[in-house]
Protein backbone atom coordinates (compact mmCIF):
# COMPACT_ATOMS: atom_id res chain seq x y z
CA UNK A 1 0.00 0.00 0.00
CA UNK A 2 1.06 3.73 -0.88
CA UNK A 3 0.04 5.34 1.46
CA UNK A 4 1.34 3.51 4.03
CA UNK A 5 4.81 3.92 2.66
CA UNK A 6 4.13 7.31 3.30
CA UNK A 7 2.69 7.65 6.34
CA UNK A 8 5.98 5.60 7.20
CA UNK A 9 8.12 7.87 5.61
CA UNK A 10 7.09 11.40 6.91
CA UNK A 11 6.78 9.98 10.39
CA UNK A 12 10.20 9.76 9.74
CA UNK A 13 10.48 12.66 8.18
CA UNK A 14 8.77 14.45 11.70
CA UNK A 15 10.94 12.35 13.50
CA UNK A 16 14.38 13.88 12.34
CA UNK A 17 13.38 17.19 12.40
CA UNK A 18 12.65 16.72 16.12
CA UNK A 19 16.20 15.43 16.64
CA UNK A 20 17.38 18.47 14.56
CA UNK A 21 17.35 20.76 17.96
CA UNK A 22 19.35 17.72 20.03
CA UNK A 23 21.87 18.01 17.06
CA UNK A 24 21.61 21.64 16.88
CA UNK A 25 23.06 21.94 20.78
CA UNK A 26 25.32 18.89 20.34
CA UNK A 27 27.09 21.33 17.38
CA UNK A 28 27.37 24.15 18.99
CA UNK A 29 28.50 22.74 22.76
CA UNK A 30 31.18 21.05 20.00
CA UNK A 31 32.60 24.06 18.34
CA UNK A 32 32.26 26.26 21.06
CA UNK A 33 34.31 24.41 23.68
CA UNK A 34 36.77 22.11 20.90
CA UNK A 35 37.38 25.97 20.06
CA UNK A 36 37.90 27.30 23.60
CA UNK A 37 39.49 24.49 25.81
CA UNK A 38 42.25 23.80 24.02
CA UNK A 39 43.50 27.31 24.87
CA UNK A 40 42.34 27.04 28.43
CA UNK A 41 44.24 24.34 29.06
CA UNK A 42 47.28 25.73 27.69
CA UNK A 43 47.17 29.04 29.43
CA UNK A 44 45.93 27.95 32.70
CA UNK A 45 42.35 28.31 33.49
CA UNK A 46 43.01 29.75 37.14
CA UNK A 47 45.22 32.63 34.61
CA UNK A 48 42.19 32.80 32.10
CA UNK A 49 39.53 33.17 34.57
CA UNK A 50 41.52 35.10 37.10
CA UNK A 51 43.97 37.27 35.00
CA UNK A 52 43.43 40.94 35.77
CA UNK A 53 45.27 41.97 32.72
CA UNK A 54 43.84 41.66 29.19
CA UNK A 55 47.00 42.83 27.09
CA UNK A 56 46.65 40.86 23.97
CA UNK A 57 49.03 42.19 21.57
CA UNK A 58 51.61 42.69 24.36
CA UNK A 59 54.82 40.14 24.37
CA UNK A 60 54.33 38.12 26.22
CA UNK A 61 50.47 38.43 25.71
CA UNK A 62 48.19 38.30 28.64
CA UNK A 63 44.68 36.66 28.84
CA UNK A 64 43.15 37.47 31.83
CA UNK A 65 38.80 37.71 31.55
CA UNK A 66 38.75 38.60 35.45
CA UNK A 67 37.54 42.30 34.21
CA UNK A 68 35.42 41.14 31.79
CA UNK A 69 33.35 38.86 33.85
CA UNK A 70 33.03 41.65 36.83
CA UNK A 71 31.83 43.75 33.91
CA UNK A 72 29.02 41.24 32.85
CA UNK A 73 28.38 41.11 36.27
CA UNK A 74 28.34 44.61 37.15
CA UNK A 75 26.36 46.01 33.95
CA UNK A 76 23.94 42.52 34.89
CA UNK A 77 23.60 43.81 38.35
CA UNK A 78 22.57 47.63 37.55
CA UNK A 79 20.17 46.28 34.82
CA UNK A 80 18.06 43.68 37.70
CA UNK A 81 18.19 46.83 40.00
CA UNK A 82 16.44 49.02 37.59
CA UNK A 83 14.77 46.41 35.04
CA UNK A 84 13.50 43.94 37.72
CA UNK A 85 11.35 46.65 40.49
CA UNK A 86 9.97 48.53 37.28
CA UNK A 87 9.31 45.35 35.41
CA UNK A 88 7.10 43.91 38.13
CA UNK A 89 5.10 46.25 38.86
CA UNK A 90 4.37 46.96 35.61
CA UNK A 91 3.04 43.27 35.23
CA UNK A 92 1.24 43.56 38.36
CA UNK A 93 -0.62 47.01 37.11
CA UNK A 94 -0.96 45.17 34.26
CA UNK A 95 -2.64 42.09 35.25
CA UNK A 96 -4.88 43.67 38.41
CA UNK A 97 -5.05 47.43 37.93
CA UNK A 98 -5.79 48.53 34.26
CA UNK A 99 -9.00 48.16 32.77
CA UNK A 100 -10.00 45.97 30.13
CA UNK A 101 -9.77 48.62 26.85
CA UNK A 102 -6.49 50.23 28.48
CA UNK A 103 -5.06 46.67 28.45
CA UNK A 104 -6.42 45.67 24.64
CA UNK A 105 -3.61 49.25 23.81
CA UNK A 106 -0.62 48.79 26.31
CA UNK A 107 0.04 45.13 25.75
CA UNK A 108 0.94 45.14 22.29
CA UNK A 109 3.30 47.47 23.79
CA UNK A 110 5.05 45.25 25.20
CA UNK A 111 4.78 42.82 22.67
CA UNK A 112 6.43 45.63 20.57
CA UNK A 113 9.21 46.42 23.13
CA UNK A 114 10.20 43.31 22.87
CA UNK A 115 10.06 43.24 19.21
CA UNK A 116 12.39 46.57 18.94
CA UNK A 117 15.80 45.60 17.69
CA UNK A 118 18.69 45.81 20.24
CA UNK A 119 20.43 47.76 18.02
CA UNK A 120 18.10 50.38 18.33
CA UNK A 121 17.79 50.58 21.70
CA UNK A 122 21.76 51.21 21.68
CA UNK A 123 21.58 53.77 19.24
CA UNK A 124 18.93 55.42 20.81
CA UNK A 125 20.98 55.21 24.33
CA UNK A 126 24.08 56.68 22.38
CA UNK A 127 22.24 59.11 21.44
CA UNK A 128 20.12 60.09 24.53
CA UNK A 129 21.23 58.45 27.59
CA UNK A 130 25.27 59.31 26.98
CA UNK A 131 25.10 62.47 26.79
CA UNK A 132 23.04 63.11 29.56
CA UNK A 133 25.13 60.68 31.74
CA UNK A 134 28.28 62.84 30.31
CA UNK A 135 26.51 66.47 31.58
CA UNK A 136 25.76 65.07 34.96
CA UNK A 137 28.50 62.79 36.10
CA UNK A 138 31.47 64.08 33.79
CA UNK A 139 33.86 62.25 31.42
CA UNK A 140 32.88 60.43 28.28
CA UNK A 141 29.37 59.00 29.32
CA UNK A 142 29.72 55.27 28.36
CA UNK A 143 30.41 53.84 31.47
CA UNK A 144 28.46 51.07 33.93
CA UNK A 145 25.85 52.96 34.89
CA UNK A 146 24.78 54.05 31.05
CA UNK A 147 24.91 50.22 30.18
CA UNK A 148 23.56 49.15 33.27
CA UNK A 149 19.73 52.09 32.24
CA UNK A 150 20.08 50.64 28.82
CA UNK A 151 20.22 47.17 29.50
CA UNK A 152 17.21 47.65 32.35
CA UNK A 153 14.98 48.96 29.69
CA UNK A 154 16.07 45.81 27.72
CA UNK A 155 14.71 43.47 29.66
CA UNK A 156 11.50 44.99 30.54
CA UNK A 157 9.66 43.15 28.32
CA UNK A 158 10.70 39.57 29.18
CA UNK A 159 10.09 40.41 32.99
CA UNK A 160 6.74 41.79 32.61
CA UNK A 161 5.44 39.21 30.30
CA UNK A 162 6.52 36.64 32.13
CA UNK A 163 5.79 38.05 35.57
CA UNK A 164 2.30 39.23 34.19
CA UNK A 165 1.36 35.45 33.05
CA UNK A 166 2.61 34.05 36.70
CA UNK A 167 0.42 36.41 38.09
CA UNK A 168 -2.43 35.82 36.55
CA UNK A 169 -2.07 32.09 36.65
CA UNK A 170 -2.84 32.88 40.56
CA UNK A 171 -6.26 31.32 41.45
CA UNK A 172 -8.67 33.90 42.15
CA UNK A 173 -9.90 32.22 45.41
CA UNK A 174 -6.97 33.73 46.90
CA UNK A 175 -7.75 37.12 45.85
CA UNK A 176 -11.14 36.98 46.69
CA UNK A 177 -10.40 34.83 50.29
CA UNK A 178 -8.18 37.74 51.11
CA UNK A 179 -10.82 40.66 50.04
CA UNK A 180 -13.36 38.60 52.80
CA UNK A 181 -10.84 38.99 55.46
CA UNK A 182 -11.03 42.28 55.38
CA UNK A 183 -7.75 43.54 53.19
CA UNK A 184 -8.12 46.43 50.20
CA UNK A 185 -7.51 45.64 47.23
CA UNK A 186 -3.97 47.05 46.96
CA UNK A 187 -3.08 44.49 50.40
CA UNK A 188 -4.66 41.55 49.02
CA UNK A 189 -2.51 41.97 45.69
CA UNK A 190 0.59 42.83 47.30
CA UNK A 191 0.58 40.23 50.43
CA UNK A 192 -1.20 37.58 48.59
CA UNK A 193 -1.26 37.31 44.98
CA UNK A 194 2.11 38.26 44.33
CA UNK A 195 3.64 36.10 46.62
CA UNK A 196 1.34 33.32 45.05
CA UNK A 197 3.17 34.08 41.59
CA UNK A 198 6.89 34.01 43.54
CA UNK A 199 8.59 31.56 41.47
CA UNK A 200 6.93 32.81 38.60
CA UNK A 201 8.14 36.25 39.18
CA UNK A 202 11.73 34.72 39.57
CA UNK A 203 12.14 32.67 36.56
CA UNK A 204 11.52 35.49 34.52
CA UNK A 205 14.18 37.59 36.25
CA UNK A 206 16.45 34.63 35.22
CA UNK A 207 15.38 34.89 31.77
CA UNK A 208 16.37 38.89 32.11
CA UNK A 209 19.55 38.26 33.94
CA UNK A 210 20.32 35.80 30.83
CA UNK A 211 19.13 38.29 28.45
CA UNK A 212 20.99 41.33 30.06
CA UNK A 213 23.91 39.04 29.91
CA UNK A 214 24.11 38.10 26.66
CA UNK A 215 23.59 41.45 25.02
CA UNK A 216 26.23 42.47 22.89
CA UNK A 217 25.83 45.23 20.20
CA UNK A 218 23.34 47.58 21.90
CA UNK A 219 26.43 47.61 24.87
CA UNK A 220 29.32 47.95 22.84
CA UNK A 221 27.91 51.56 21.67
CA UNK A 222 27.35 52.67 25.47
CA UNK A 223 29.97 50.94 27.60
CA UNK A 224 32.74 52.27 26.54
CA UNK A 225 34.76 48.64 25.93
CA UNK A 226 38.04 49.49 28.28
CA UNK A 227 39.32 45.99 29.36
CA UNK A 228 40.06 46.78 32.95
CA UNK A 229 38.99 45.63 36.07
CA UNK A 230 35.99 48.12 36.60
CA UNK A 231 37.02 51.17 38.86
CA UNK A 232 33.28 52.79 39.56
CA UNK A 233 29.65 53.46 38.25
CA UNK A 234 30.88 55.98 35.93
CA UNK A 235 33.85 54.31 34.37
CA UNK A 236 34.24 52.76 31.46
CA UNK A 237 33.72 48.78 31.24
CA UNK A 238 33.73 45.66 28.77
CA UNK A 239 31.91 42.70 29.04
CA UNK A 240 32.02 39.25 27.95
CA UNK A 241 29.96 39.65 24.94
CA UNK A 242 31.49 42.95 23.48
CA UNK A 243 35.11 41.14 24.43
CA UNK A 244 34.48 38.98 21.56
CA UNK A 245 33.05 41.44 18.87
CA UNK A 246 35.39 44.23 19.56
CA UNK A 247 38.68 41.57 18.83
CA UNK A 248 37.55 39.05 16.28
CA UNK A 249 37.02 40.94 13.27
CA UNK A 250 41.56 40.89 13.40
CA UNK A 251 42.25 38.45 15.97
CA UNK A 252 44.39 35.36 15.04
CA UNK A 253 46.23 32.51 16.74
CA UNK A 254 46.23 32.44 20.36
CA UNK A 255 44.26 35.42 20.60
CA UNK A 256 41.39 34.23 18.37
CA UNK A 257 41.28 30.91 20.25
CA UNK A 258 41.17 33.11 23.69
CA UNK A 259 38.50 35.12 22.15
CA UNK A 260 37.08 31.54 21.50
CA UNK A 261 37.76 30.54 25.13
CA UNK A 262 35.66 33.59 26.36
CA UNK A 263 32.90 32.86 24.48
CA UNK A 264 33.15 29.33 26.33
CA UNK A 265 32.84 30.92 29.56
CA UNK A 266 30.18 33.14 28.49
CA UNK A 267 28.40 30.04 27.19
CA UNK A 268 28.84 28.14 30.35
CA UNK A 269 27.12 31.25 32.30
CA UNK A 270 24.15 30.63 30.32
CA UNK A 271 23.74 27.32 30.77
CA UNK A 272 23.41 27.48 34.66
CA UNK A 273 21.57 30.20 34.27
CA UNK A 274 19.23 28.21 31.77
CA UNK A 275 19.13 25.46 33.83
CA UNK A 276 18.22 27.26 37.04
CA UNK A 277 15.53 28.82 35.09
CA UNK A 278 14.39 25.05 33.81
CA UNK A 279 14.55 24.10 37.81
CA UNK A 280 12.48 27.08 39.45
CA UNK A 281 9.89 26.31 36.73
CA UNK A 282 9.40 23.09 37.30
CA UNK A 283 8.81 23.71 40.74
CA UNK A 284 6.32 26.29 40.34
CA UNK A 285 4.46 23.89 37.99
CA UNK A 286 4.11 20.85 40.71
CA UNK B 1 -0.41 52.16 52.34
CA UNK B 2 -3.19 51.37 49.74
CA UNK B 3 -3.00 55.01 48.09
CA UNK B 4 1.18 54.37 48.01
CA UNK B 5 0.94 51.13 46.45
CA UNK B 6 -1.41 52.30 43.71
CA UNK B 7 0.53 55.08 43.52
CA UNK B 8 4.21 53.15 43.12
CA UNK B 9 2.60 50.58 40.96
CA UNK B 10 1.04 52.94 38.46
CA UNK B 11 4.20 55.32 38.63
CA UNK B 12 6.09 52.23 37.29
CA UNK B 13 3.30 51.53 34.32
CA UNK B 14 3.95 55.19 33.56
CA UNK B 15 7.73 55.03 33.08
CA UNK B 16 7.77 51.47 30.96
CA UNK B 17 5.37 52.30 28.65
CA UNK B 18 6.50 56.56 28.75
CA UNK B 19 10.06 54.91 28.06
CA UNK B 20 8.53 52.92 24.88
CA UNK B 21 6.42 55.87 23.84
CA UNK B 22 9.77 58.54 23.66
CA UNK B 23 12.28 55.56 21.83
CA UNK B 24 9.71 55.10 19.13
CA UNK B 25 9.01 58.74 19.46
CA UNK B 26 12.36 59.61 19.35
CA UNK B 27 13.67 57.74 16.39
CA UNK B 28 10.65 58.53 14.03
CA UNK B 29 10.68 62.10 14.43
CA UNK B 30 14.29 62.69 13.91
CA UNK B 31 14.58 59.52 11.56
CA UNK B 32 11.72 60.28 9.45
CA UNK B 33 12.99 64.38 7.93
CA UNK B 34 16.26 61.72 6.93
CA UNK B 35 14.40 59.51 4.84
CA UNK B 36 15.50 60.86 1.37
CA UNK B 37 15.57 59.24 -1.59
CA UNK B 38 19.05 58.87 -2.36
CA UNK B 39 18.83 56.70 0.34
CA UNK B 40 16.93 54.05 -2.03
CA UNK B 41 19.79 54.00 -4.58
CA UNK B 42 20.59 50.65 -5.67
CA UNK B 43 24.41 51.20 -5.11
CA UNK B 44 26.18 51.67 -1.70
CA UNK B 45 28.72 54.42 -2.03
CA UNK B 46 31.26 56.47 0.37
CA UNK B 47 29.59 59.39 -0.35
CA UNK B 48 25.66 58.11 -0.35
CA UNK B 49 25.54 55.04 2.33
CA UNK B 50 22.19 53.78 0.33
CA UNK B 51 20.56 51.64 2.75
CA UNK B 52 18.35 49.81 -0.05
CA UNK B 53 21.34 47.31 -0.59
CA UNK B 54 20.86 46.05 3.27
CA UNK B 55 16.77 46.23 2.76
CA UNK B 56 16.88 43.32 -0.41
CA UNK B 57 19.95 41.81 1.88
CA UNK B 58 17.21 41.42 4.97
CA UNK B 59 14.70 40.51 3.04
CA UNK B 60 17.05 37.34 1.09
CA UNK B 61 18.41 36.39 4.13
CA UNK B 62 14.44 36.54 6.19
CA UNK B 63 13.36 34.14 3.26
CA UNK B 64 16.30 31.61 3.29
CA UNK B 65 16.38 31.32 6.86
CA UNK B 66 12.95 30.74 6.86
CA UNK B 67 13.05 28.27 4.04
CA UNK B 68 15.31 26.23 6.28
CA UNK B 69 14.00 26.70 9.28
CA UNK B 70 10.13 26.69 8.86
CA UNK B 71 9.55 23.03 8.16
CA UNK B 72 11.97 21.52 10.52
CA UNK B 73 10.07 23.81 13.23
CA UNK B 74 6.82 22.86 11.80
CA UNK B 75 7.90 19.09 11.61
CA UNK B 76 9.08 19.30 14.67
CA UNK B 77 5.96 20.34 16.52
CA UNK B 78 4.07 17.40 14.70
CA UNK B 79 6.27 15.05 15.91
CA UNK B 80 6.01 16.52 19.42
CA UNK B 81 2.50 16.79 19.50
CA UNK B 82 0.46 14.25 16.75
CA UNK B 83 3.17 11.57 17.42
CA UNK B 84 5.22 11.47 20.18
CA UNK B 85 4.19 9.73 23.85
CA UNK B 86 4.00 12.39 26.20
CA UNK B 87 6.34 12.32 28.69
CA UNK B 88 8.79 10.03 26.76
CA UNK B 89 12.47 10.87 27.25
CA UNK B 90 13.19 12.20 23.97
CA UNK B 91 10.47 14.70 23.96
CA UNK B 92 11.88 15.44 27.56
CA UNK B 93 15.56 16.14 25.81
CA UNK B 94 13.97 17.54 22.48
CA UNK B 95 12.08 20.53 24.82
CA UNK B 96 15.26 20.76 27.12
CA UNK B 97 17.47 21.38 23.64
CA UNK B 98 14.92 23.72 22.05
CA UNK B 99 14.52 25.41 25.57
CA UNK B 100 18.17 26.00 26.10
CA UNK B 101 18.44 27.21 22.10
CA UNK B 102 15.90 29.66 23.05
CA UNK B 103 18.42 31.25 25.39
CA UNK B 104 21.80 31.06 24.06
CA UNK B 105 22.52 34.49 23.28
CA UNK B 106 23.31 35.47 19.93
CA UNK B 107 26.92 36.38 19.93
CA UNK B 108 27.40 32.72 20.89
CA UNK B 109 25.64 31.86 17.88
CA UNK B 110 27.27 34.29 15.70
CA UNK B 111 30.58 32.32 16.83
CA UNK B 112 29.28 28.90 16.09
CA UNK B 113 28.36 30.09 12.90
CA UNK B 114 31.68 31.28 12.18
CA UNK B 115 33.62 28.06 13.36
CA UNK B 116 30.98 25.75 12.02
CA UNK B 117 29.53 27.22 8.82
CA UNK B 118 31.98 29.81 7.66
CA UNK B 119 35.36 28.37 8.26
CA UNK B 120 34.38 24.48 9.25
CA UNK B 121 32.32 24.08 6.15
CA UNK B 122 33.88 26.76 4.25
CA UNK B 123 30.71 28.61 3.30
CA UNK B 124 32.50 31.46 3.47
CA UNK B 125 31.27 35.01 5.16
CA UNK B 126 27.91 34.54 2.87
CA UNK B 127 24.09 34.60 2.73
CA UNK B 128 24.22 30.74 3.56
CA UNK B 129 26.29 31.33 6.65
CA UNK B 130 23.91 33.72 8.12
CA UNK B 131 21.02 32.24 7.02
CA UNK B 132 21.71 28.89 8.36
CA UNK B 133 22.80 30.57 11.58
CA UNK B 134 19.60 32.33 12.41
CA UNK B 135 17.55 29.53 11.12
CA UNK B 136 19.08 27.83 14.33
CA UNK B 137 18.11 30.99 16.64
CA UNK B 138 14.02 31.14 15.50
CA UNK B 139 13.65 27.31 15.45
CA UNK B 140 12.37 27.17 19.35
CA UNK B 141 9.97 30.29 18.54
CA UNK B 142 8.60 28.24 15.69
CA UNK B 143 8.05 24.96 17.29
CA UNK B 144 7.10 26.42 20.49
CA UNK B 145 4.16 27.84 18.44
CA UNK B 146 3.36 24.95 16.03
CA UNK B 147 3.05 23.18 19.72
CA UNK B 148 1.27 25.53 20.98
CA UNK B 149 -1.15 26.09 18.22
CA UNK B 150 -1.65 22.24 17.20
CA UNK B 151 -2.23 21.39 21.22
CA UNK B 152 -5.20 23.90 21.22
CA UNK B 153 -7.15 22.11 17.75
CA UNK B 154 -10.01 20.30 19.25
CA UNK B 155 -9.69 16.99 19.95
CA UNK B 156 -13.07 15.81 17.82
CA UNK B 157 -11.40 17.41 14.87
CA UNK B 158 -8.88 14.50 14.91
CA UNK B 159 -11.60 11.82 15.80
CA UNK B 160 -14.20 12.86 13.44
CA UNK B 161 -11.48 12.65 10.96
CA UNK B 162 -10.61 9.40 11.85
CA UNK B 163 -13.67 8.25 12.12
CA UNK B 164 -14.26 8.94 8.52
CA UNK B 165 -11.29 6.81 7.73
CA UNK B 166 -8.69 9.27 6.93
CA UNK B 167 -4.95 8.48 7.84
CA UNK B 168 -3.38 10.27 10.20
CA UNK B 169 -0.96 11.84 7.48
CA UNK B 170 -3.80 13.22 6.02
CA UNK B 171 -5.85 14.03 9.30
CA UNK B 172 -2.61 16.50 10.42
CA UNK B 173 -2.39 18.25 6.45
CA UNK B 174 -6.33 18.59 5.62
CA UNK B 175 -8.04 19.19 9.42
CA UNK B 176 -5.45 20.20 11.92
CA UNK B 177 -2.94 22.26 10.10
CA UNK B 178 -5.43 24.57 8.79
CA UNK B 179 -7.13 25.14 12.29
CA UNK B 180 -3.40 25.18 13.62
CA UNK B 181 -1.81 27.68 10.97
CA UNK B 182 -3.09 31.10 12.60
CA UNK B 183 -0.78 30.59 15.59
CA UNK B 184 2.16 28.66 13.62
CA UNK B 185 1.87 32.39 11.09
CA UNK B 186 2.12 34.33 14.06
CA UNK B 187 5.25 32.41 15.25
CA UNK B 188 6.78 32.56 12.06
CA UNK B 189 6.04 36.31 12.29
CA UNK B 190 7.52 37.02 15.27
CA UNK B 191 10.86 34.96 14.42
CA UNK B 192 10.95 37.41 11.37
CA UNK B 193 11.27 40.44 13.73
CA UNK B 194 13.83 38.20 15.45
CA UNK B 195 15.98 37.68 12.05
CA UNK B 196 15.29 41.61 11.05
CA UNK B 197 16.49 43.02 14.48
CA UNK B 198 19.47 40.63 14.94
CA UNK B 199 22.88 41.85 14.06
CA UNK B 200 25.52 39.72 17.00
CA UNK B 201 24.97 36.81 15.03
CA UNK B 202 25.23 37.98 11.48
CA UNK B 203 28.23 39.85 12.09
CA UNK B 204 30.87 36.98 11.68
CA UNK B 205 28.48 34.79 9.24
CA UNK B 206 26.77 36.93 6.85
CA UNK B 207 30.13 39.90 7.34
CA UNK B 208 29.12 43.48 6.26
CA UNK B 209 30.01 43.84 2.69
CA UNK B 210 28.18 46.60 1.30
CA UNK B 211 26.55 45.23 -1.90
CA UNK B 212 23.33 42.66 -3.01
CA UNK B 213 24.53 39.73 -2.66
CA UNK B 214 24.84 38.29 -6.05
CA UNK B 215 24.56 34.44 -4.91
CA UNK B 216 23.95 32.26 -1.54
CA UNK B 217 27.88 32.20 -1.20
CA UNK B 218 28.39 36.48 -0.89
CA UNK B 219 28.19 38.82 1.84
CA UNK B 220 26.00 41.46 2.89
CA UNK B 221 24.79 43.30 5.06
CA UNK B 222 21.26 43.23 6.81
CA UNK B 223 19.54 46.81 8.28
CA UNK B 224 20.65 45.91 11.82
CA UNK B 225 24.09 45.28 10.70
CA UNK B 226 23.83 48.38 8.60
CA UNK B 227 22.88 50.69 10.88
CA UNK B 228 25.35 48.95 13.73
CA UNK B 229 28.36 50.19 11.46
CA UNK B 230 27.13 52.91 10.88
CA UNK B 231 26.64 53.62 14.50
CA UNK B 232 30.16 52.70 15.27
CA UNK B 233 31.63 54.73 12.53
CA UNK B 234 29.74 57.80 14.18
CA UNK B 235 29.96 59.89 11.22
CA UNK B 236 26.18 58.92 9.25
CA UNK B 237 23.97 59.79 12.46
CA UNK B 238 21.46 61.06 10.19
CA UNK B 239 21.55 57.88 8.13
CA UNK B 240 21.62 55.56 11.49
CA UNK B 241 18.24 57.40 12.34
CA UNK B 242 16.93 56.63 8.87
CA UNK B 243 17.69 52.77 9.15
CA UNK B 244 16.43 53.09 12.82
CA UNK B 245 13.16 54.37 11.09
CA UNK B 246 12.88 51.62 8.78
CA UNK B 247 13.99 48.65 11.40
CA UNK B 248 10.93 50.08 13.43
CA UNK B 249 8.26 50.08 11.07
CA UNK B 250 8.74 46.91 10.11
CA UNK B 251 8.67 45.58 13.60
CA UNK B 252 5.62 47.91 13.88
CA UNK B 253 3.76 45.94 10.92
CA UNK B 254 5.06 42.31 12.36
CA UNK B 255 3.94 43.36 15.50
CA UNK B 256 0.77 44.55 14.63
CA UNK B 257 0.45 41.55 12.12
CA UNK B 258 1.07 38.76 14.96
CA UNK B 259 -1.28 40.69 17.21
CA UNK B 260 -4.06 40.44 14.34
CA UNK B 261 -3.57 36.53 14.30
CA UNK B 262 -3.20 35.86 18.13
CA UNK B 263 -6.65 38.22 18.44
CA UNK B 264 -8.01 36.13 14.85
CA UNK B 265 -6.77 32.57 16.90
CA UNK B 266 -8.75 33.00 20.25
CA UNK B 267 -11.78 34.23 18.87
CA UNK B 268 -11.51 31.44 16.86
CA UNK B 269 -11.61 29.14 19.89
CA UNK B 270 -14.62 30.80 21.53
CA UNK B 271 -16.63 30.53 18.75
CA UNK B 272 -16.09 26.18 19.34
Amino acid sequence: MKSKHLEGFMKGVFLISAIMSIIAIIFICIFIFAGGIPFIQEYGLKNFLLGTEWKPSNTPASFGILPMILGSFYVTLGAIIIGVPIGVLTAIYLAKFCNKKLYKVLKPGINLMAGIPSIVYGFFALIVIVPIIRDIFGGTGMNILTASILLGIMILPTIISMSEAALRAVPDSYYEGSIALGASHEKAIMSVVVPAAGSGILSSIILGIGRAIGETMAVILVAGNQARIPQGLTKGVRTLTTNIVIEMAYAADQHREALIATAAVLFIFILIINGSFLIVKRRSKN
Amino acid sequence: MSKAIRFIVKLSALITFGVLFFIIGYILVRGIPNLRPSLFQLEYTTENVSLFPALITTLMLVGLALLIATPIGIFTGFYLVEYAKKGSRLVETIRIATETLSGIPSIVYGLFGMLFFVIYLNFQYSLLAGAFTVAIMVLPLIIRATEEALMSVNDSLREASFGLGAGKLRTIFKIVLPVAMPGILSGIILSVGRIIGETAALMFTLGTATKIPEGLFSSGRTLALHMYVLSTEGFHVNESYATGVILLLIVLIINGLSTFLTTKLTKGNENE
